[in-house]
């Protein structure tokens, strides 16, 4: 905590940079400020999830999930669909539903919030890869009731998906079109960038000062040994329940945004893939480190479009058989490897972990 | 006055009678010594009292009330802790935040204060802090205060499990062999630290094989042979005792 307090003109260097960061970028094409603001999502639901298996050590492989219902549930409160299907509906609400973001962001974080305690209540008894199985499920069920629910009545529209879903506004300005002040005009991929860098930040802090509480040394305590945790008169199971919870609300949030930010969400993108993609950020990055689980997102949330430039020679040497996609699974799984022999505790670890006499600063 | 009543609890496994009728009656600010041959169901005593199993029949009665625990963290509530025969310390955690996990019982911030830093929240911590270094400090390990856990050595790892018992504030101090594995000098250490505790006005229940150690230390001794006690007095008498030496050294016909 000291040492933060001392170090803050380095914090105010780096959020300066990452303001304007997008404003660099943007010459080079919205295509790259949209990469950005996608990295920044994925850090977000790389924080939640890191509650979960860094802090209390429940390694949830269905957080996508989570993500899912953020996402149709703006998708559902912000499109036309509702209010087509239902004539009644559409009665009440002649001009649509147009949920704004001050709800938006408590209802996602609140029912993603009911859907992981709700996910927590039947695992509390297991542990290690049993938890990892049942989550596993979990995050497949949710996806095959969102492909499904439009017999007999219509909700979630299969997997056509949803679309026209409203842009998000704030104070009557669209994030969809470009804010042009005088001569300089901001892109809308910006402005979304600079709503989800916001957002990051937020969680950030709300992380930090979780870990740094009685709360996070309670899901510590469970991580490294749950019968002591409850010898110390520990709730485990409210504890666990309330980390689910927590984790699983910054998954919601971020699953709102992303379904304002593509304007369409279909089932196919919350595949399990993108489950293990979130749990090899906080593992790559530093398991439990708030630094290093956003270096991992950022790190793992970039490559696909690194690759997008160096897979053409690629696929061209190997005759066509290796193309992105699978140059991109093949380094992951590399990446993971190497983290796991070379480096346990990830990129990042913290400083206690890192230091061999396990003496922090 | 009796801080703890066990009354003719009885436990089985099975075919196994681990315990039968089993009473005693630990009495507050003393220490008192729970011994046995190996088998004799000294953990599963133990493992009664903290809540691990509970009793098939029987009754225990803390401080005059009916005590039954449901649950591990309730029987910490009620003001029994314990240590654990093979160390059990949250192992990549500082030695101050293993203690101050201990205070979570007897602390209450919750998820608002910690988010929003409330003037509560920055109260409770600092209390907390010091707290958990005075307990360090008391158990003679307060320089690794910011030490992983498991990098301490043996013997002080065990005292860190003492502090982060302590630090839950129980009436009853459980201890699980604590000196197992110890030698001499650290058993000194050891005997020195448990002399205070009790002088300090709490209560030690010790499991211990060592009888030397326990003959020395305890005001009390409960002798477990079979699931039966069969023998219950002061040190000196429990030691010429013939069943005792029966059951420990075996009968001489």
């Amino acid at each position: 905590m000291q040492a933060l307090k001392h170090r803050w003109p380095l914090f105010l260097v780096l959020a300066l940079a990452l303001v304007l960061l997008p404003l660099a970028v943007q010459g080079l094409g919205a295509g790259w400020v949209r990469i950005l603001a996608l990295a920044m999502l994925y850090v977000l639901l790389a924080l939640g999830l890191n509650i979960v298996v860094g802090y209390a050590g429940l390694l949830d492989l269905g957080f996508v999930a989570f993500y899912a219902v953020g996402a149709y549930m703006y998708a559902l409160m912000a499109s036309p669909h509702l209010t087509e299907t239902f004539a009644s509906l559409g009665q009440s609400f002649p001009q649509g539903l147009h949920t704004p973001i001050w709800l938006v962001i408590p209802l996602a974080a609140g029912l993603a919030a009911i859907a992981g305690a709700l996910l927590g209540l039947p695992v509390l008894k297991l542990r290690g890869d049993y938890l990892a199985i049942v989550t596993l499920g979990f995050g497949e069920i949710i996806r095959v009731f969102m492909n499904n629910l439009e017999h007999p009545v219509n909700i979630t529209n299969g997997p056509r998906g949803l679309d026209r879903i409203d842009p998000m506004s704030l104070w009557g300005l669209s994030l969809s079109k470009p804010l042009v002040i005088g001569d300089f005009k901001i892109a809308s991929v910006t402005l979304y960038y600079w709503l989800f860098l916001a957002l990051v930040v937020f969680s950030v802090i709300v992380c930090y000062r979780l870990e740094h509480s009685r709360i996070g040394r309670a899901w510590m305590a469970i991580r490294e040994d749950e019968l002591a945790a409850k010898a110390m008169g520990i709730n485990t199971r409210n504890m666990k329940l309330l980390a689910f919870a927590m984790g699983a609300s910054f998954g919601g949030v971020a699953g709102a945004m992303f379904a304002a930010f593509q304007g369409f969400v279909s089932p196919e993108s919350f595949s399990l893939m993108e489950s293990i993609m979130i749990v090899a950020m906080v593992v790559l990055g530093g398991i439990g480190n708030l630094p290093g689980v956003i270096l991992g997102a950022v790190m793992l949330a970039a490559l696909p479009e690194v690759l997008r430039y160096i897979a053409g020679d690629i696929q061209n040497l190997t005759g066509g058989r290796i193309d992105a996609a699978i140059l991109r699974q093949l380094l992951i799984a590399l990446a993971m490897i190497s983290i796991m022999l070379l480096r346990p505790q990830g990129l990042w670890p913290s400083a206690l972990a890192k230091s061999a006499h396990g003496r922090a600063q | 006055m009796s801080l703890l009543q066990i009354s003719q609890v009885s436990k089985r496994f099975g075919g196994l009678q681990a315990l039968e009728a089993v009473s005693l009656s630990i009495s507050a600010g003393q220490i008192h010594g729970l011994i046995g041959p190996n088998g004799a169901g000294k953990t599963t005593l133990f493992n009664l009292i903290t809540g691990l199993y509970s009793a098939d029949s029987g009754q225990f009665t803390l401080l005059g009330k009916s005590y039954r625990p449901q649950s591990i963290h309730e029987v910490t509530l009620s003001g029994i802790a314990r240590t654990f025969q093979n160390i059990r310390l949250f192992g990549e955690m500082s030695a101050l935040d293993n203690v101050r996990v201990g205070r979570h019982s007897r602390s209450s911030a919750g998820v608002l204060d910690a988010i929003w830093r409330t003037k509560y929240f920055h109260r409770e911590e600092e209390k907390l802090r010091e707290q958990a270094h005075a307990l360090l400090e008391y158990v003679g390990i307060g320089r690794y205060a910011l030490h992983r856990a498991n990098s301490l050595s043996y013997g002080d790892q065990r005292r860190l499990e003492i502090a982060r018992a302590l630090a839950t504030e129980p009436r009853l101090l459980a201890l699980d062999e604590p000196a197992a594995g110890m030698n001499a000098s650290e058993k000194n250490v050891l005997r020195d630290l448990i002399q205070r505790i009790r002088g300090d006005g709490r209560t030690v229940l010790l499991i211990e094989h060592d009888v030397k150690l326990v003959a020395g230390l305890c005001d009390r001794i409960t002798v477990l042979d079979n699931g039966r006690v069969i023998a219950e007095d002061v040190p000196d008498q429990v030691q010429r005792d013939p069943r005792v030496i029966e059951a420990y050294l075996g009968s001489s016909s």
